[in-house]
């Protein structure tokens, strides 16, 4: 092992590995550091298809889509270690960082020019979505339970609540019910379900299990284990309706409540972060606000596909690389992405006219036959449909960019 | 005559979710519209007449990295065969090493698909 690198990269998840392969393939001298026991990430544990339509083509499994990254990471011979934790990153200067890290052999500090933060994302707990009552056996997030029956092959339970209706709460409710348990409901707190119709259709519909709209689980009881939970009815402002409680028997309360990036190590060497995706703010080479650290993945923003993750690793590989070969990235001049008319979110924040940029949105709300519109480079994208569940992606050339002289709006309009 | 029946579906190949309506008169489909895509035209014609699905799942695996091995139908299956399919896998136990697409079960229960594995163990 050497003492300094051109890139560390934190994450053996696509977002990471992507980024390792792509920095290697590029020449730098690279390590990736994971800290679960296997590379592959939450890929690994999902049995499921619908992964990688853009990027191969094809449609896989989650198991098989990171599986053809594996192997493309290991003909390159990328140095990693597995069960291996940055505790911290200090940007000492601006072309060097230094990094601490345990590994099972013990602390090491290791130097790196630029650093990929590709961490993921975490799971929403049950104390930020507002569960009230017992803390007992049978409580699990979506990933926990994924992992207990898809990797080491242990049922966590028989008559199981779950707890959101975003394609993962959809996709966990059809492999319990696959796997012989009884899934007694999916409970969503929006009007709406939070996944893909063709997910509510396959997953929930094919088994007939019942979806509770505008409904809050709001308390969890049982002595040892979970024997039931009240659920409640929400108004339109989301809070519990007086009156409207209801009780369903389970032994099991499964947490499918949406991600929030992962960011401790990072948000602790001091990067800026953006409370509507509530990653970095980055420029167009997916640079944090400390120069040399890089983000891709979830831990930039919760993504829909595993695709654009790839994208994103690749994305920061390539930042990362006019950084060392520059001493710093080659753009002089940053206009920013403002969110105009029904954009909740979008990254990068800053672009530069050096480069094309890959821009990642979410709108506030759902509409249709409208407009995607850049007004002051003059660029206009028709939309049949736009969703906050859907991302948009869309790319703006290096020119385009040189037309605004500064900031640049992102706006979803009528289609008049 | 035979009586017309109308069926609306949503289409699950692509996340467009597009709604058929499929129009059939006895046993004859006369009318399929709605699809914005041929794969869902096939899909609506298929889910009427013998709905199919991929099915994925775990086997238990002696002597891997991990006690499953991750594996799929590697083409879709009758709907209604699922559950059976499903009792059959939990009795099934390979020996590592296992390697993404090698078969597991062939042929399983005369459906002329292959479970195949999507992990390596």
């Amino acid at each position: 092992m050497r003492s300094e690198y051109d890139v560390v990269v934190i994450g053996g998840g696509p977002a990471g590995l992507a980024a390792a392969i792509k920095a290697k393939e590029l020449g730098m001298s690279v390590l990736l550091i994971e800290n679960r026991e296997f590379l592959g990430g939450i890929p690994m544990q999902c049995v499921h298809p619908g992964f990688g339509l853009h990027y191969f083509k094809e449609d896989l499994t989650g198991t098989e889509f990171i599986h053809r990254i594996l192997e493309r990471f290991r003909e390159m011979n990328v140095e990693y270690y597995t069960n291996a934790h940055v505790l911290e990153i200090v940007p000492y200067s601006y072309r060097h960082k230094i990094l601490r890290v345990v590994t099972e052999e013990g602390l090491f500090e290791v130097r790196a020019k630029t650093v990929i933060y590709a961490a993921g994302a975490r799971e929403r707990h049950m104390f930020e979505i507002g569960i009230t009552g017992h803390r007992v056996a049978g409580i699990y997030t979506a990933g926990e339970a994924q992992t207990m029956m898809d990797i080491y092959g242990v049922m966590p339970g028989r008559e199981i609540v779950i707890v959101g209706s975003g394609d993962v709460g959809l996709i966990m409710a059809r492999r319990f019910t696959l796997e012989g348990a009884h899934v007694k409901a999916v409970i969503e707190l929006m009007p709406y379900p939070g996944g893909l119709t063709r997910n509510v259709v396959q997953c929930l519909e094919d088994f007939g299990i019942p979806l509770y709209l505008s409904h809050a689980v709001t308390r969890v009881e049982g002595k040892k284990r979970v024997e039931r939970v009240i659920v409640t009815k929400v108004d339109e402002n989301l809070r519990p309706i007086p009156g409207t409680e209801e009780s369903i028997e389970c032994d099991t309360v499964v947490l499918a409540a949406g991600l929030v990036p992962y960011l401790k190590v990072i948000e602790k060497a001091g990067v800026e972060i953006d409370p509507a995706t509530n990653g970095p703010v980055v420029n167009s080479y997916l640079e944090t606000s400390v120069p040399g650290i890089f983000v891709a993945g979830n831990a930039l923003v919760i993504n829909d596909l595993v695709d654009y993750v790839v994208e994103q690793g690749e994305e920061a590989a390539e930042g990362a690389y006019e950084f060392v070969k520059n001493g710093g990235l080659p753009a002089l001049k940053w206009r920013k992405l403002v969110k105009g008319r029904n954009i909740r979110l979008a990254v990068p924040h800053y672009l530069a006219d050096t480069k094309d940029v890959t821009i990642y949105a979410r709108v506030a709300e759902p509409e249709e036959n409208v407009k995607l519109r850049f007004p002051e480079i003059g660029k206009e994208i028709r939309l049949p449909l736009v969703r906050p569940s859907e991302m948009i992606r869309v790319k703006l050339k290096g020119e385009e960019i040189a037309r605004a002289k500064g900031r640049i709006t992102m706006e979803v309009v009528r289609d008049e | 005559m035979s009586e017309v029946r109308k069926f609306r579906l949503t289409c699950i190949v692509c996340p467009l979710g597009c709604t058929v309506e499929v129009t059939m008169e006895g046993d004859r489909i006369t009318g399929v519209k709605g699809f914005t895509c041929p794969r869902g035209e096939e899909y609506a014609i298929q889910e009427i007449r013998e709905p199919k699905r991929v099915v994925m799942s775990v086997v238990k695996v002696k002597g891997g990295t991990f006690p499953t091995v991750a594996v799929k139908s590697d083409r879709p299956v009758p709907k209604e065969l699922i559950p059976k399919i499903m009792r059959e896998l939990a009795e099934v136990e390979v020996e590592a090493p296992v390697r993404v697409g090698q078969v597991i079960v062939e042929n399983v229960l005369g459906t002329g698909a292959n479970i195949v594995a999507t992990r390596a163990a």
